[in-house]
């Protein structure tokens, strides 16, 4: 089975690299161009692992993390991050919110997919 | 979809975030104070810097670094965002720009600049209160990337040594002389042995991470031995069903070193305990067996081939070497001992099955829906409008022709038709419709380096940036703009000093506005400079040969004279108004485009140029007249009013000559058909209608016609694209009954009449 990949990201130069990054990599993907998409894409598309950026209008990746851990159905489910942001500061407010690992931008496609099969059972 | 085409999309994103960059810029200089703003702003250089990062692009990514650093401290209230902060910040964006087009075309942009800029900004940034970033431990992920090494991985649990008593574990043997040199662990081929005591805390689980995932991602790594110790675990009606009761004993012999091994609990080092140690521990692996078999549970060696699909570990080689340890425990632990590798999986499940709960989203306001289309279709979708707009005309007129009285039904559908075309063609042209604002804003950055260059202060204020108007006339008026902004900063403001002197402010303001006015758009340009000086210009006229010393000409005729070719009043020549591209180039594009420029000035108080423009370049409203037996098409836009003139108005003046006599005024009477060359004589005025136009230059003329047909839209067909250039004439249209008229080319012909002769380039006339 396909597993499914939601990502959250208000760049549509990384969206476009996600898509084809994980459709070459045989995944199935939805996909979000801020938080609050995010959380309404999630509902109906039951994704398996979610990739999502931090900084994004209306509702940023810290907040975003945070709505999808309040959802009973998905508090378990493992989140990247995906971040320019190498700084420990940006990475213990994700960790906080409750990601689950996190990517460091610009990714290369091996690196993004051993980060995701290393989340996923 | 391949990288290009993605790195395609990437500069398309930039020009969008470089132009969210700047407004919100400007608008943080207006003395924006909202937070979202400075997020804007900041996502947008950050944005960029991504894309640039996933393209290699270093350069840009090094200054957006630096740029997004500085920006975060303004964000973060580190750092105020002053005036002359986001004056280097402005200067930043143009650099910005300039990187991101230097990436895209190729080419390069001055070291100086960038470096420059670079150390204002790290200044900024440093100037303040640094945030105390970086304090807490940050793994280099980039760098220790494990190489998951799956082609060659071996079956950790195949090589496992047989369980030989109940708890299942047996010590590899192992040469303890490995541990007698310090940096000698290598058992062979390089190989090391790592133990790691991994005891993760409930965090790890609420946060999506699992104990088995880790040790499988460790399992890559080379082979492992791994025994879970549920000392911790409490009795069942204790037990927290998402508590983390276990720990792990992990023994890895692997080719890779202790950083690789660390890198695999990238993930979990805040929410468990990991230690890691060099060579293997023998006691803590035997510890279990010293306790004799009576716990059973507490230390429970864990068989990796339970984890399905994991390539690495080959559940058939385990099985039937290893009898299931883990399966075997529960015979001796009872049920709950199972628990550890499945516990975060049972805690999912209890998740599912818990009731479904409403998500909390915070109330946002809803983004205007958008999509985004390729021109191409659209300008299809325009050009069959235009072919609707034209078979509609020809149904009608052929309705008209067959059936004298006509039948109500027939006439009252045709009308609705109409009317559906009509607001067919305008939803169309609405699609292409966009605001002039990313021209205004590119404009903020000509006038912030010309006033860098002249060292004036100059203050862009812009108006009505939302003011719409079709694409095609978007594309065509940033150049002129460009043109007549520079030469607004560069002659018509004053020096700081000569505005002081003036006693005036020494900043000198810009205002650029657009508005639409009966069915154009009007373009103002005005300066609070000197004004033009029309005594330099003048004697510049008379010294260049464009009129003679005795010429008398008003206020307006000197102003417009700036317009001729090849006129310039800069005494030098600068870099900036450049070699003889002067307001002639500009007035000439903009005629191009249907459109009208003028000047109106006042001495001490400046100038503002005016440019009107047609809102579309696809379609206009037009009369249609009839000038010796032609069809043509005079734009409605240019006309004031229509009349016929009676014998009694008309008044001879000079050879050729002739005015007519409208409400107290004479006004130039000129016969189309004439200056066309469709007919030699000149038609008698009584016979035929005349059209009152405004030219540009604000004067009146009257034309004459032979008879007027009426008044429709047509959609404009060029005649330079698929003819010639034809003086006099704009553009072609076909009409109704399917033949082709022209359009006139209304100040062309005005010009003409003049005096000077039609040709292609023909200009102001300045002798008047």
């Amino acid at each position: 089975m396909k597993k499914k990949v939601l990502t959250v990201d208000d760049s549509r130069t990384i969206r476009n690299m996600l898509l084809v990054t994980l459709n070459n990599a045989g995944f199935d993907i939805v996909q979000a161009e801020d938080g609050v998409e995010g959380l309404e894409v999630l509902e109906e598309s039951n994704p398996d692992v979610i990739v999502t950026d931090i900084n994004m209008p209306r509702l940023d990746g810290f907040g975003f993390i945070e709505g999808v851990r309040q959802n009973d159905r998905y508090r378990a489910i493992p989140i990247l991050v995906l971040t320019t942001e190498s700084d420990a500061e940006k990475k213990n407010r994700a960790r906080e919110a409750g990601a689950t690992g996190w990517i460091v931008k610009p990714f290369d496609p091996s690196k993004l997919i051993a980060a995701i099969e290393r989340v996923t059972a | 979809m391949d990288m290009n085409e993605i790195k395609e999309i990437f500069f398309q994103e930039c020009e969008e975030q470089l132009a969210e960059l700047e407004s919100g810029l400007l608008r943080l200089n207006d003395g924006d104070t909202d937070p979202e703003t400075v997020n804007a702003v900041f996502r947008a250089v950050h944005s960029i810097k991504g894309g640039a990062g996933a393209f290699g692009l270093d350069d840009l990514v090094s200054f957006a670094h630096v740029f997004e650093t500085t920006l975060d401290c303004v964000r973060s209230n580190k750092l105020e965002a002053s005036q002359d902060l986001l004056k280097v910040m402005l200067r930043s964006a143009d650099v910005l720009a300039d990187l991101t087009a230097a990436s895209r075309d190729g080419g390069t942009v001055e070291s100086s600049r960038t470096s420059g800029l670079v150390a204002e900004l790290e200044a900024y940034a440093k100037g303040q209160p640094l945030p105390s970033a970086s304090a807490a431990p940050a793994p280099a992920p980039a760098a220790a990337a494990p190489e998951p090494a799956q082609a060659e991985t071996p079956a950790p649990a195949a090589e496992a040594p047989e369980p030989t008593d109940d708890s299942g574990f047996q010590p590899v043997p192992f040469s303890f002389d490995a541990l007698d040199g310090d940096d000698d662990l290598a058992i062979e081929d390089g190989r090391s042995v790592f133990t790691v005591r991994f005891k993760p805390r409930s965090d790890l689980y609420a946060k999506g991470n699992e104990s088995v995932l880790i040790l499988r991602e460790l399992a890559k790594l080379g082979d492992l031995q791994v025994r879970c110790e549920a000392d911790d675990l409490p009795s069942i009606d204790m037990l927290d069903p998402e508590g983390a009761y276990f720990s792990w004993l992990i023994r890895v012999e692997t080719d890779q070193d202790e950083e690789a091994v660390r890198h695999v609990f990238e993930f979990v080092e805040w929410d468990s305990t990991v230690e890691i140690t060099a060579g293997a521990d023998e006691e803590a692996f035997a510890a279990p067996d010293a306790q004799g078999g009576d716990q059973p549970m507490a230390a429970v060696p864990f068989d990796l081939s339970l984890l399905e699909d994991v390539p690495a570990v080959s559940a058939e080689a385990a099985a039937p070497e290893a009898p299931a340890p883990a399966a075997a425990a529960p015979a001796a632990a009872g049920d709950e001992s199972m628990a550890p590798p499945n516990l975060p999986l049972a805690a999912k499940a209890i998740a599912a099955e818990a009731e479904k709960k409403e998500t909390v989203v915070p109330a946002v306001p809803a983004a205007p829906q958008t999509i985004r289309v390729d021109l191409d279709r659209v300008d299809r979708l325009i050009n069959l409008v235009g072919e609707l707009v034209i078979n509609q005309a020809m149904l009608a007129q052929s309705v008209v022709e067959n059936e004298s009285g006509g039948s109500s039904a027939v006439n009252l559908g045709l009308e609705e038709l109409q009317q559906l075309t009509r607001e067919i063609q305008d939803s169309v042209m609405a699609i292409r419709a966009q605001p002039v604002k990313p021209v205004f804003q590119r404009m903020g950055r000509i006038v912030r380096e010309i006033a860098d260059m002249t060292a004036k202060q100059v203050r862009l204020v812009t108006e009505g940036e939302n003011t719409e108007v079709d694409k095609t006339v978007i594309d065509k008026i940033a150049e002129p703009l460009t043109h007549m902004i520079r030469n607004a900063v560069d002659h018509g403001l004053e020096t700081p000093e000569k505005r002081t002197e003036a006693g005036k402010n020494a900043e000198g303001v810009l205002r650029l506005s657009a508005k639409h006015r009966s069915g154009r758009i009007v373009i103002e340009i005005a300066d609070d400079g000197a004004g033009i000086n029309r005594e330099r210009v003048k004697a510049k006229a008379i010294e260049n040969g464009l009129i003679t010393a005795d010429a008398n000409l008003s206020d307006e005729d000197i102003d417009n004279l700036i317009f001729h070719p090849g006129f310039s009043t800069a005494d030098k020549i600068s870099d900036i108004s450049g070699r003889g591209v002067g307001m002639d180039v500009v007035k000439r594009s903009i005629q191009a485009l249907g459109g009208r420029i003028s000047i109106t000035s006042k001495p001490g108080k400046g100038s503002v140029f005016t440019m009107s423009l047609p809102l579309t370049l696809a379609v206009l409203d037009g009369m249609v007249v009839t000038v010796a037996n032609q069809t043509l098409v005079v734009p409605l836009t240019a006309i004031v009013e229509t009349l016929q003139p009676e014998k009694s108005d008309i008044h001879s003046f000079g050879p050729s000559q002739r005015l007519i006599a409208i409400r107290d005024t004479f006004c130039p009477l000129v016969d189309v058909g004439n200056i066309l060359n469709f007919r030699s004589d000149l038609a008698n005025p009584v016979d035929g209608v005349a059209l009152l136009v405004e030219s540009e230059g604000g004067g009146q003329r009257a034309l004459m016609v032979d008879a007027i047909q009426g008044q429709r839209q047509v959609v404009i067909k060029s005649l330079e694209a698929n003819y010639t250039n034809v003086p006099g004439i704009a553009a072609a249209t076909i009409l109704g009954d399917g033949r082709v008229a022209l359009i006139l080319d209304v100040d062309a012909v005005v010009t003409a009449s003049r005096g000077q002769p039609l040709s292609p380039d023909m200009m102001l006339a300045a002798t008047g």
